[in-house]
């Protein structure tokens, strides 16, 4: 198609802002529990989030106690709990992993004392009624259920055992029946041990005065208070690399491709240049790989690369559900492209494009309250404050094509990878043999 | 600008005040090619949303031709007459900005959120592919596998895929428009050409069939004279006539069942038809909040009675319309619930438990502080939407294209609010089993 005029010009992009962060007050309970507060006047919302860290805490338990902490209190039943945080506009959601309890919730800011108290009761007073328990512990098994019959979570699970062997990350979600075996008193005592303010962290995010939501926050939660004592996870292994590891779900119709390698955290000094490099790889869509596996060969939908950060380790993790016949040639593309990073340098163009992502994403991640009560949750996790977020910016704006380079090489050679396929062995094992040794389990 | 005077509230939201409203600013303006603009200006965070949508969706694909809207929503992606294949993305993501694009029953929608500087560059993207898309036959199927790749991975991979969005409205519907399978069927979307794609933007993808919506960090006179910049020589094209997808409600209960190899769970899902949300939004907003009444956490109606007293449910929700959006769906439409099973639960008993609650919601009404909690609960919710710039662009965005007043963003929660315990009991005693539809997974995953 053609119209008069000829080629139109892009527009130039307005000057860069500096990064706003916003400002937190902070205190410290003398319980131990960190208190971080934000104001962001947006909507007349709370967001709330309490981290509780829970390394150690035995996984099935564990699971339960996320599943039942809202389940009762002497003076509440769950329905109870639910019908007040209601009126308040707000509801209350509990999950767990191998790092840490999180409480979270949202509701209108005028009902932030009232929600304070029902958490504060909930920590405090949480009962796991048997009744209760017995419903909800039937739950969890059902929904493990389901998710076992899920590609995507039978692919972790592959990918998790695979990459950290005896360490405690390595399985992250019980067996139905240990699920169907806890009680109310493991529950108790679970909750008696670990579920302390000493090393939590409560983040308030909304329409607040921080000064008077601090206040609140110590009349509420101030009496929470018991003998917790810090527990560290190890060190995370260093992933091993072998063969592929075939895991196989008889007539699947896609494959998933899963490859870990090696990451650093957050504060490493590495850490700008390596996630430009997974940007430049295929951490986001305008990527080598999502434009060569996706936009030019059209082998998958939504093929992704991130690293994920845990507190005891760092990982790079790349994903795509690719369509059965084409799982080999996915698997080598894939290899190609991250081997191609790894021994020859990006382009300033592709890193100058991936750079500009990495800043501007930072600024739209802190542009709701829910948002930054999530980001600011989350680094607290791991001793940091959104400050963090300049010097990260900082580093991003500093790295040169040298410096993402050293990082894929470091990386991103596809020699230091753990790989992963769940799909159709019988039809894809050939293919994939092909490409290199291959160890066949059952999913 | 839309008016801020509040109107009365049941008690314990007028305890909160007028703080609970919104008073987002709002402009609109319509330029000579028909294209409607709304402007929401907020400078709280220095980023922008930028919405375009059209009045086209999966009703609107022609017989043979399913998932022939979504289909053309990816290659709207593939370059347009200034921007080679790849560019948009590149170009939206060097910015420092996200994107996307999905395809409803009723619209479709483009967007971009991105740092306030690279407004300008997201005008000039969704002008040009506005203005000229380039359709090319490799673009077409390199995007046939990609989103039969999507449909592997959102239905046939997996179990409940398409649960129940897919599968409940051909059980409710007779007319191909809302019957069909809006994904698609690999035959047609393998059959799909080049010139049905050009056809298509031709109809559909007229500027006077589209809304361009910007929220956020703007200086409203810089952002008008960047649209009039970019947009204003968007060829005019009127919008198509509409069609009338009206059918008739449902004069006895319908039910269905499928097979699913993967699932290991039973679970039903059933619907019931509502008044036209558009024509009738008084009819409409009580099943609106009926849904929450029934569903919205443990001090819900059928969460209480399925999932923690009998144990019949391991988990049940309830939405209106199929994709659970309330404000963005045309008639005919529906409330839907769905529930899953414990493994060997019983389909039939669970509806007979809901029509029970059903019976005893119209027939005893609310617990005292039952209607005002949900209420209170709902508008949290749609005061969390609007928080994310995307969120309100999107919802501006929308309103106008179906309602025609973008204003109405502000009169959401009063909406929520102003439904009362009659029109609710009222709403609850029409969703009786002869009007009802439903469909069955049964697990074949389990054995």
């Amino acid at each position: 198609m053609t119209v008069a005029g000829g080629k139109r010009e892009l527009p130039e992009l307005a000057p860069p802002g500096a990064l706003q962060l916003p400002d937190t007050v902070e205190a410290t309970l003398p319980t131990g529990l960190t208190v971080l507060v934000i104001r962001r006047p947006t909507v007349p919302l709370v967001e709330l989030r309490l981290r509780v860290p829970f390394a150690q805490a035995e996984t099935t338990n564990a699971a339960v106690l996320a599943q039942t902490l809202l389940s009762g209190t002497a003076t509440m039943s769950n329905v109870q709990i639910a019908a007040q945080l209601q009126t308040i506009g707000g509801a209350l959601s509990v999950g767990v992993d191998p790092d840490r309890l999180l409480v979270s919730g949202n509701g209108l800011v005028s009902g932030l004392d009232r929600g304070l108290a029902i958490l504060a009761e909930v920590l405090t007073g949480a009962s796991y009624p048997a009744g209760e328990v017995a419903t909800e512990r039937e739950r969890l098994a059902d929904r493990i259920q389901v998710a076992r019959s899920q590609p995507s979570h039978l692919a972790r699970v592959a990918l998790l055992r695979r990459m950290y062997g005896g360490h405690p990350y390595a399985v992250q979600t019980p067996e139905p029946e240990q699920v169907r075996a806890v009680g109310s008193e493991q529950l108790q005592e679970l909750h008696a041990v670990r579920v302390q303010p000493a090393g939590a962290t409560l983040v308030l995010v909304g329409d607040l005065d921080p000064a008077a939501a601090l206040d609140s926050v110590a009349a509420a939660l101030g009496g929470w208070d018991g003998a917790g004592r810090p527990v560290e996870l190890p060190p995370t292994p260093p992933l091993a690399p072998g063969p592929l590891v075939l895991a196989d779900r008889p007539d699947a119709v896609q494959s998933s491709l899963r490859l870990a390698l090696p990451a650093v955290g957050r504060t490493h000094p590495d850490h700008a240049a390596l996630q430009l490099a997974n940007l430049v790889f295929g951490g986001y869509f305008s990527s080598r790989w999502v434009e060569n596996i996706r936009e030019d060969k059209g082998y998958t939908y939504g093929p992704h690369s991130a690293v994920e950060h845990a507190v005891a380790g760092s990982a790079l993790v790349v994903a795509a559900e690719v369509a059965t016949e084409v799982t080999a040639p996915a698997l080598l593309e894939t290899t190609y492209e991250l081997g191609r990073l790894a021994t020859l340098p990006p382009t300033a163009a592709e890193l100058e494009q991936a750079r500009q992502y990495a800043l501007g994403t930072l600024q739209l991640g802190m542009s709701t309250q829910a948002g930054l009560a999530s980001l600011a949750s989350t680094f607290a996790g791991f001793g940091l404050r959104l400050d963090y977020l300049a010097r990260h910016a900082e580093a991003l704006a500093k790295a040169t094509v040298d410096d993402v380079a050293a990082a894929a090489t470091a990386h991103l050679a596809p020699a230091k990878a753990v790989t992963v396929v769940l799909g159709d062995a019988t039809r894809v094992e050939a293919g994939l043999t092909g490409l290199g040794p291959v160890t066949r389990e059952p999913a | 600008m839309s008016a801020t005077q509040v109107p009365p509230l049941p008690t314990s939201l007028a305890a909160a005040g007028p703080a609970l409203a919104t008073s987002y600013p709002v402009e609109r303006l319509t330029l000579a090619n028909g294209l409607r603009v709304v402007l929401a200006p907020d400078r709280s965070a220095p980023v922008v949303a930028v919405a375009v949508v059209y009045d086209v969706g999966i009703r609107s694909e022609p017989p043979g031709r399913t998932g022939f809207a979504h289909l053309f929503e990816h290659l709207m992606f593939q370059g347009s007459e200034n921007l080679e294949k790849l560019a948009h993305f590149r170009h939206v993501q060097g910015s420092g900005g996200t994107f996307n694009g999905s395809t409803h029953f009723d619209y479709t929608d483009y967007f971009e959120i991105l740092p306030a500087r690279a407004l300008e560059r997201a005008l000039f993207l969704e002008a040009d592919r506005m203005r000229a898309p380039v359709l090319t036959e490799a673009n077409l199927r390199n995007q046939v596998d990609v989103v039969k790749e999507e449909i592997r991975v959102n239905v046939l991979n997996r179990p409940y895929g398409g649960f129940p969005w897919l599968k409940l409205p051909p059980v409710m519907f007779d007319t191909f428009p809302n019957a069909h399978d809006g994904y698609g069927s690999f035959a047609d979307l393998e059959s799909a050409t080049v010139p049905d794609a050009a056809e298509f933007f031709e109809t559909y993808y007229a500027a006077g069939n589209a809304v361009l919506s910007i929220a956020g960090d703007l200086d409203p006179d810089r952002a008008r004279a960047m649209v009039e910049r970019h947009f204003g020589d968007v060829p005019a094209r009127p919008a198509p006539a509409r069609p009338d997808f009206a059918e008739p409600d449902l004069t006895a209960q319908r039910r269905s069942s499928y097979e699913d190899k993967l699932a290991p769970l039973p679970a039903v899902a059933a619907a019931w038809r509502v008044p036209d949300p558009i024509r009738d939004l008084a009819g409409y907003l009580p099943y609106v909040v009926l849904a929450e009444v029934l569903t919205d956490g443990d001090a819900s109606r059928l969460v209480e009675r399925l999932v923690l007293r009998d144990r019949t449910v391991t988990s049940v929700g309830g939405y209106l319309g199929f994709m659970g959006e309330p404000f963005a769906v045309r008639d005919p439409t529906a409330l839907v619930l769905q529930a899953h099973l414990p493994p060997g639960g019983s389909v039939p008993a669970v509806l007979d438990t809901i029509d029970q609650e059903l019976d005893r919601l119209a027939t005893d009404g609310l617990a005292p502080g039952e209607l005002a909690r949900t209420q209170a609960r709902m508008v949290t919710h749609l005061l969390r939407d609007t928080d994310a710039m995307i969120g309100r662009g999107l919802t501006l965005a929308v309103l106008e294209l179906q309602r025609g007043d973008p204003g109405l963003i502000n009169e959401l929660p009063r909406w929520v609010a102003s439904v009362t315990a009659d029109q609710l009991v009222a709403a609850a005693a029409t969703l009786r089993a002869d009007r009802r539809a439903a469909v069955e997974v049964v697990a074949e995953g389990a054995k």
